[in-house]
């Protein structure tokens, strides 16, 4: 008897026999937006309703302050210690589920953002942790530098590695299953927070 | 340059006005048009109903009449892009039966392939072929009267007529053009689809008749009598008082000006 | 959930019913029309999408074409990185494959990710058989579990129901299923999706085994790809200790770097966005996850043996041609009596099932062939070319057949034609215009007969034409 395995592969290979073969659609290199692709991130982020601020890389650390005001957030491993809010819990040894759940936010950094669809990607690398933490804490800050703004999503998978887990973010949680209009907030963070630290000395837009 | 007159089965038996416009709007124009008697039907219904073997029959005689002609005008975008689109596909798909005697339908492929391969480029749809061949918009009609247009499937999608019979309404004298709220929505009447889902087809139809009568037209106006055929019918079980005409009728039109203002 | 589609009439009655409801025609053309509008203005600021569509076809053809090269690549891969990988022939092998896979970690609940291949074998049923209680997590899949209900839209299950209807669902259901609809709920969207976060929480954080579906699976590397928008997905992807993937066989892609196309297709087509919320990849079993992959045939293998109807396997399940499909707007999703409604359902589910119901045999036919379907789908299926292919394959009815073959007969040469005509004149002011008897019945019920006229073109030419 032979293995579905093995019928399965069979069946695929007599589906095909003959098949003439497809030519090479070969490398894809699309349109990708020119000019200001800071301006063009934040004006993406935005309109899924995430909350930007664009400062100074030395006003970093004041503008995280301000933003997370009382909040008891978590912080992965990591993190710049430049940016640190004054106070925050660490994921060591790793928190709970429950005591995830009962924390105010989650500040992180990204892998890599992209200008084109608004989009940041985190790998798990340093500043960003394990999965979970970005997940269930109904609030999230990402700040990341503007020199990881990428134009298009061609550039981020080129710079991401598969083997990582990868969460690739666009905005706050949401959802359009009631009569196909866009909502914000389900069971994801139904608040993202980013701020870009640009090396400028003037922030073209200060909170 | 030889040209026919591809009038369609339609046409040719319901609707024979809109071969008689065509006719006189292409002499008027200096072309020199051709019926050649032989025709009779291009194999759409066939085919879009399951039956593609006598399709392909009616193909083949569709084939052996207009393969003479330089080009071939047609006052259906359906029938039209069915001889454009489909044949090649069916050209194509003739390999997909493979049970025959493989030789005898290979060759039986290739000739129908060759002929597919040289007639059908010389197929338009009567816009096309006065946009594109004779290089005219304002064909000289003049037709006093608040028309609204519908794109049709198989023109606008099959064909991709764009805006051609738009331009050519536009310079119709006396003629104003007034837009169909989401034009390019299907009237429902997809041939054997109209009976065969004849509740859906008439759901359809209702809103499109709906956006029609939004208008304020006079006189709705395609270039696909099949479709008119449908959702003039309804316009008429409905006492709307709204006129279908075909696109051909239309820019065949010579109405005095005067005579209605 | 306990209904299925077994025993559904064929689409023509189900479809007569089902746009005489009201409601369900308002609902359906608000949903439609907004994402259809969603969809044209992303879709329309991408200037190179034709070139997108086209690349969208050749990589899936490719795979089509080397499906079992891509699929021992899969299987390699996500071997290599520490997962399982598991092949099942049909519905009861892979439904019988996850059960024993659930029983082993000794749980008995686990939570879902929407997924279509789940659906399509009937899963829930299944675990529900086996004393296992499978959780929808998704918004609309909630709503049609909560309701007792099938899904009728491939993207929002739901879709056939308006706020006010999803609201009593909740009110009315959520106990029975875990923790209860808050006091006072309204029906703001809002509300509503605050009210399932609510419900579904407690069950993310304690449930120990996850089953997703996946958008792709990347050969090369053996990654994972799951697209959605609530963070639902997250959740069942990333808490559970056990996580098992259920996927069809075409959802492989070759690179790694073909993702980023896809991720520019399907989005834009299916919720209308430049990119959806949150888009997870993994690679087999990540942070101390145990990883299986149940890789599903079910009747594709048949469907990519037909030379013209495979095309259908390229299909991403983006749902752009249920939205613009002038039937399915006036028909909803119940009526094609499959997980998989609308234009692309009426080309796959007669190919995976084959045509031996009535049913299924008249998906063919449920379309006007007006091309909208083709347009917009974002591999370029030419599903009016599938639906005319597969109605070639019959069978049609007597009476259709001896119709169709008098009308060949009569077209078969010019002469034959013109008889009727002729005949047809004559009898003309005997030819009823609100009447007609038989299958003409169809055609009067709504529409008027045109007037016959007095001589067809032809005689006009022989007369006057020439």
């Amino acid at each position: 008897m032979s293995s579905s395995r093995d019928r399965i592969l069979a069946a695929v290979r007599a589906a095909v026999a003959g098949a003439p073969e497809v030519p090479s659609a070969g490398p894809h290199e699309w349109v990708r937006p020119s000019g200001g692709l800071l301006e063009l991130f934040v004006e993406r982020l935005r309109d899924y309703r995430a909350v930007v601020h664009v400062v100074p890389a030395e006003e970093v650390r004041a503008t995280v302050a301000e933003v997370l005001g009382e909040r008891r957030v978590v912080v992965p491993e990591g993190f710049p210690p430049d940016w640190l809010p004054s106070s925050f819990l660490r994921d060591e040894p790793p928190l709970s589920v429950v005591e995830l759940d009962r924390v105010d936010g989650v500040v992180s950094t990204c892998a890599v953002a992209v200008a084109e669809t608004g989009t940041i990607v985190l790998d798990g690398g340093p500043g960003q942790g394990r999965r979970a933490l970005t997940l269930l804490p109904d609030y999230h800050l990402c700040v990341l530098t503007d020199n990881q703004i990428v134009p298009s999503l061609s550039e981020a998978v080129a710079a991401l590695d598969p083997h990582r887990p990868l969460t690739w973010i666009s905005g706050p949680s949401a959802t359009s299953d009631i009569e196909l209009n866009r909502v914000e907030g389900v069971h994801g963070p139904r608040t993202l927070n980013v701020i870009v630290a640009t090396r400028r000395t003037t922030a073209p837009d200060s909170p | 340059m030889r040209v026919a007159l591809f009038v369609t089965c339609v046409n040719d038996t319901l609707f024979p006005n809109t071969g008689k416009a065509v006719v006189s709007l292409l002499r008027r124009l200096g072309v020199d048009v051709d019926f050649p008697q032989e025709q009779t039907c291009c194999g759409q219904m066939h085919v879009n109903t399951g039956y593609r073997d006598e399709g392909v029959r009616l193909a083949r005689g569709f084939l052996s009449v207009f393969g003479r002609y330089d080009a071939v005008v047609s006052p259906s975008g359906s029938c039209a892009s069915m001889v454009r689109e489909q044949y090649p596909k069916l050209a194509a798909g003739m390999g997909a039966t493979r049970a025959k005697a493989f030789t005898r339908v290979h060759r039986g492929r290739t000739r129908f392939a060759e002929a597919v391969a040289e007639v059908t480029p010389k197929v338009y749809d009567l816009s096309e072929f006065l946009v594109d061949v004779l290089g005219v918009t304002d064909v000289g009609a003049c037709f006093p009267h608040r028309v609204t247009y519908h794109p049709t499937c198989h023109s606008l999608r099959g064909l991709r007529v764009g805006d051609r019979p738009v331009r050519l309404l536009e310079a119709v004298r006396g003629l104003e053009l007034v837009p169909l709220p989401q034009a390019d929505e299907c009237c429902g009447f997809g041939g054997t689809f109209a009976v065969k889902n004849a509740a859906v087809s008439a759901a359809m139809c209702a809103d499109k008749i709906g956006h029609v009568m939004d208008t304020g037209a006079e006189v709705l106006c395609a270039a696909d009598n099949s479709c008119l055929m449908h959702i003039g019918g309804a316009l008429r079980r409905q006492r709307s008082g709204v006129r279908v005409m075909h696109l051909a009728e239309i820019l065949a039109s010579t109405e005095d000006l005067g005579a209605r203002r | 959930m306990s209904r299925t589609f077994v025993g559904m009439p064929a689409f023509p009655r189900a479809a007569e019913e089902a746009v005489q409801d009201s409601q369900l025609r308002f609902n359906l053309r608000k949903a439609t029309h907004t994402i259809r509008g969603r969809r044209a203005a992303v879709v329309d600021e991408v200037p190179d999408w034709a070139a997108m569509r086209a690349a969208g076809k050749v990589v899936k053809d490719d795979v089509l074409r080397n499906l079992e090269r891509y699929l021992l690549q899969v299987e390699e891969a996500v071997t290599r990185a520490g997962g399982h990988v598991h092949w099942a022939a049909d519905a009861a092998e892979a439904n019988a494959i996850v059960t024993r896979l659930v029983e082993d970690t000794g749980h008995r609940e686990v939570v879902k990710v929407k997924s279509m291949a789940t659906q399509e074998i009937g899963l829930n049923e299944a675990l529900a058989q086996a004393g296992i209680t499978a959780y929808e997590t998704d918004l609309a899949e909630l709503i049609v579990q909560l309701g007792d209900d099938l899904p009728s839209h491939i993207l929002v299950p739901a879709i056939h129901r308006n706020r006010s209807e999803i609201r009593e669902i909740f009110q009315e259901n959520m106990a029975r299923w875990g923790r209860p609809a808050p006091d006072g709920l309204t029906d703001e969207p809002a509300t509503l999706a605050d009210a399932a976060r609510l419900h579904l929480r407690e069950r993310f954080l304690s449930t120990k085994v996850g089953i997703s579906g996946a958008n792709f699976v990347i050969a090369e590397t053996g990654t994972l790809v799951v697209l959605e928008s609530e963070g639902n997905g997250r959740m069942c992807l990333t808490l559970p200790e056990t996580l098992i993937s259920v996927v069809g066989i075409e959802k492989v892609l070759p690179t790694w770097r073909d993702l980023d196309l896809f991720l520019r297709l399907l989005p834009r087509s299916s919720t209308g966005e430049r990119m959806n919320p949150y888009t997870s990849t993994w690679t087999a079993g990540v942070e101390g996850q145990e990883f299986h992959l149940v890789l599903l045939d079910n009747g594709r293998t048949r469907v990519l043996a037909d030379e013209v109807g495979r095309q259908a396997l390229r299909c991403i399940r983006c749902s752009a041609c249920l939205n613009v499909c002038p039937v399915y707007e006036r028909v909803g999703g119940h009526a094609y009596g499959s997980v998989y409604p609308g234009p692309i359902g009426a080309i796959l589910t007669p190919q995976l099932r084959g045509t031996a119901s009535e049913l299924d045999a008249s998906l063919p036919y449920a379309s006007s062939l007006c091309g909208a379907c083709y347009d917009v789908c974002p591999v370029a299926i030419d599903i009016p070319e599938v639906l005319v292919h597969l109605r070639a394959r019959g069978p049609h009815p007597a009476g259709e057949r001896a119709g169709m073959r008098a009308a060949g007969w009569v077209f078969s040469r010019a002469s034959r034609l013109r008889g009727v005509q002729r005949v047809m004149s004559r009898m003309r002011r005997f030819v009823p215009r609100r009447w007609l008897p038989g299958p003409g019945s169809a055609w009067t019920q709504t529409r008027d007969v045109p007037a016959v006229p007095a001589e067809s073109f032809r005689e006009w030419w022989e007369r006057e034409g020439r």
